[in-house]
């Protein structure tokens, strides 16, 4: 806070006061209803970081020699956000997984049935932890790769902070049975709107920040930050297009009707896969994976192809969730085949990634931190690949609705979203606290390994179940007629869900290990810091950025 | 500072850029990727003129092949209704003591029965049928309504206590609550009706009590689970002498019983499947009750 000019620490302060206001009127108006606790909170938040503000309100002014460094600050918070997040969302996950298994585990309690807590863990690790990892690692490398300060103080931590708010707002609702029923999109309306603002001053602080750089290019990874930024912002303005049933209460109607409403969910839900969950952390292999390997991207030109069919074919593929529905045939066969043209888009990034480690492949041997990167590629192809396959429609009919798409989904977030995220946590700490490497290489590797068996526990007891429920859904006895009950099929799923609770366990624990590694670290002694740690200085002139036109 | 330079691990040279260190290849997309990219969308354009995929205003292109899903999931529905025409007619026409002659049509009974009550019954009485929980064991061969196919097809047709016009109605009145009886009357009675059950817990000490249990047995219980307390199964009252309860055999749970009433519910089926489907299940249902022991 103390970087804060005088003029953004009057802004800071007025905009707290105003949320403050904001949250005393929610909590007026909402009274013991889930609207007024959320008032209440968003009044405690404003006012702690009130406090915290005028602890160095009336401080003397930054150094001016600030903007000759990064600004690294909110980064080192958004760290700890990141961390926190992860370690609250494996463990909701862990608990709704054995609550699958053994369901008295949610206490006869309304907060703690499973239609809470499991949008809780979605969006504890979704938003909480991906987007946390997506906010902080992009601060790092637009900064970096720019060679360009963020363009100023208060914005960052209105963003990271704002974002928080959300999630906190948001998976506090769920608890509290506050949902608008729309998968990744459960937040209700008060929640929704409050991160419109957050979203389009982070889009503000992007681009402002990308105009501001002193290299002539914009590197890769800032074009997939600006997709994710950009296309998230779309999506989640129009899937939650709705109307509150009153200003004092959390319920609100989606604007959006029957089948409309579906197929607007679902393009939005998978472009949250694609845009938030695959551009955001493309972005952050695009920039962790060269720095760690120290070798040059594969090739540039596969760069470009797959960013643009990445954007492109993503868009129109989300009608593949809904195969087999009251949706037109016609809409689900655009989709089908959308799907699998990106296909290719997306195992180009993943072998752009991979062959970009040829000539550092000892490293990957004995570096996990860079195993974790390579790990997170492989399970980014594997899963695409089985993105696209399972959309074709005839395998659709075997996979929908069991639990291959739940095995589908943790391949890809935890094989790919969270190693990813790790590999670059385990990159990005020492450089920024400028430490020379992580406290502990050993818990690195035991880490890694507790995360690429638990992925592993956890998707196979996902396929397994998952294929002998689809083949039990349409076994036919020699009359034609059903065999399996669904009860059935629960009894011959319940060994899958004890191992994929356990899978899920190992991944959790690897997460609190990750958490202890980073905490020493920041407590270990910094040797003699030099200014820019490893990382080239920001540029002093911008006398080669390029014209518009180029 | 756009300086191109030669990788020595691939040979390849730079692009020029460079980013925080960061450089890039100028290395030509992979003849294999481009393959691959053809085959997908030849296979894509394919699709597009085989299927209905593209809108065209208010229709959309139909496909070669005619198919669209809504007439596909229509014929395989009626191929399955066809394919199980024959022995569900069977089952539909012929008396139960013909079905059960028919030891190919019992086979299907069996197999069929087990997914419909595990679909339709498991809920509540469980998928062994053993049912708990206050839901009724129906493998036990005591029977509320009474445990022919016949009784069992009505149950299922109507329901208990359910809003059938014809539903079967079965009440346990609450005895204490509302005052039919006094403390000490509703204590003595259960006495008496666990010693049915069990003579053991007939000593010399209360042998006085289950006395006055019976007086008030006979004036007040008899009505409907009859002077021998064995039940009628015309008015849903159970046999309350063969150790078997849906709400409890403790003392505390009889006492219960007596003191607050109780009023079972059972839906009405005859909407949700069809005659030949409630008969499978009257059959298999019956079959539960005559396991051997």
């Amino acid at each position: 806070m103390g970087q804060l000019t005088s003029g953004e620490r009057d802004l800071a302060g007025l905009v707290l006061v105003f949320m403050a206001v904001i949250g005393i009127a929610m909590a007026a108006m909402g009274g013991m209803e889930p609207l007024g606790i959320h008032g209440v909170m968003v009044l405690l938040c404003s006012v702690g970081l009130l406090f915290v503000l005028m602890s160095s309100a009336f401080g003397p002014a930054p150094d001016p020699a600030r903007l000759s460094k990064y600004y690294d600050d909110p980064i080192k918070v958004g760290v700890g956000f990141t961390l926190a997040w992860a370690i609250f969302g494996m463990f909701i996950g862990v608990w709704a997984a054995a609550q699958l298994a053994w369901p008295s585990l949610n206490f006869d309690t309304s907060w703690a049935s499973f239609g809470r807590i499991r949008p809780a863990h979605t969006s504890g690790v979704i938003f909480g932890f991906g987007g946390n990892a997506l906010i902080t690692t992009s601060y790092h490398v637009v900064q970096r790769t720019s060679r360009a300060r963020l363009a100023d103080q208060f914005s960052p931590w209105f963003v990271l902070l704002g974002f928080n708010l959300f999630c906190l707002i948001a998976v506090s609702g769920y608890f509290l049975g506050v949902t608008q029923s729309k998968e990744y999109a459960e937040a209700e309306w008060y929640a929704d709107i409050w991160l419109v603002v957050v979203w389009v001053a982070y889009f503000v602080l992007y681009v402002r920040t990308l105009a501001r750089r002193k290299e002539p290019h914009i590197y890769v990874a800032n074009w997939y930050y600006m997709a994710f930024i950009l296309v998230v912002a779309i999506l989640h303005i129009v899937n939650n297009l709705a109307v509150p049933i009153s200003f004092t209460q959390a319920k609100s109607y989606t604007i959006w009707a029957g089948v409309q409403d579906s197929m607007v969910q679902w393009w939005y839900g998978h472009n949250a896969v694609a845009f938030f969950l695959t551009a955001g952390f493309l972005a952050m292999l695009y920039y962790y994976l060269p720095k760690r390997a120290e070798r040059p991207i594969f090739s540039y030109r596969l760069s470009i192809l797959s960013f643009w069919g990445i954007t492109f074919f993503y868009m129109w593929a989300g009608s593949h969730h809904l195969h087999y529905t009251a949706l037109p045939h016609w809409v689900q066969n655009l989709g089908m085949t959308f799907s699998v043209m990106l296909l290719v888009p997306s195992w180009a990034s993943a072998g752009n990634a991979l062959l970009t480690l040829n000539g550092a492949w000892h490293k990957v041997r004995d570096d996990a931190t860079l195993r974790f990167i390579m790990m997170a590629a492989f399970f980014y192809g594997l899963s695409t690949f089985e993105g696209s396959f399972l959309a074709i429609r005839p395998v659709n009919s075997l996979s929908h609705y069991t639990d291959w798409t739940v095995g589908h989904v943790h391949a890809g977030a935890l094989g790919w979203v969270a190693m990813i995220t790790f590999g670059s946590l385990y990159t990005l700490v020492p450089s920024i606290w400028k430490r020379q490497r992580m406290y502990s290489a050993t818990l690195v590797e035991v880490h890694f390994w507790l995360a690429l068996v638990g992925t592993l526990i956890y998707v196979f007891a996902m396929w397994n179940s998952g294929i002998i429920q689809g083949l039990m859904w349409r076994t036919y006895s020699e009359d034609n007629a059903l065999v399996y009950s669904f009860v059935d099929t629960l009894v011959a799923m319940y060994p899958y869900y004890i191992a994929r609770a356990f899978g899920g366990l190992l991944f959790l624990i690897g997460a609190v290990v990750a958490s202890y590694n980073v905490w020493m670290t920041v407590r270990s002694p910094s040797p003699a810091p030099s200014p820019a740690g490893d990382d080239l200085p920001i540029g002093e002139h911008s006398a080669t950025v390029p014209s518009a036109a180029e | 500072m756009e300086v191109e330079e030669v990788d020595p691990v691939s040979g390849r040279k730079t692009t020029g850029h460079i980013w925080n260190g960061i450089k890039e290849l100028d290395t030509p997309i992979p003849r294999g990727v481009l393959l691959f990219l053809i085959v997908t969308h030849v296979f894509a354009v394919l699709w597009w003129f085989l299927l209905p995929t593209w809108p065209l205003g208010r229709t959309y292109t139909k496909g070669l092949l005619g198919i669209d899903q809504k007439t596909t999931v229509e014929e395989t529905l009626r191929e399955g209704a066809d394919a199980r025409a024959s022995w569900m007619s069977k089952i539909g026409s012929m008396s139960y003591d013909e079905i059960r002659a028919d030891e190919r049509l019992m086979a299907t009974v069996r197999s069929t029965g087990k997914q419909l009550f595990g679909d339709n019954c498991a809920a509540c009485h469980g998928r062994d049928g053993k049912g708990g929980n206050n839901y009724p064991d129906l493998t036990d061969d005591d029977w509320l309504w009474g445990g022919g196919p016949e009784k069992i097809q009505q149950t299922l047709m109507v329901g208990i206590n359910s809003r059938h016009p014809d539903t079967r109605i079965a009440q346990m009145p609450a005895f204490g609550r509302d005052e039919m009886l006094d403390r000490q009357q509703v204590l003595d009675v259960a006495a008496y009706v666990i010693s049915l059950n069990d003579p053991t817990t007939s000593t010399a000490k209360n042998v006085n009590q289950i006395d006055k249990g019976r007086e008030v047995f006979l004036t007040t219980c008899a009505a409907c689970h009859g002077e021998n307390a064995k039940g009628k199964p015309d008015v849903g009252a159970p046999n309350l002498t063969d150790r078997q309860w849906v709400y409890g055999g403790s003392l505390q749970s009889i006492i219960d019983t007596i003191h607050g009433g109780r009023q079972g519910h059972m839906p009405t089926w005859d909407e949700r499947l069809s005659p030949s489907e409630i008969k499978i299940l009257a059959l298999y249902v019956n079959a539960l009750g005559q396991v051997e022991p």
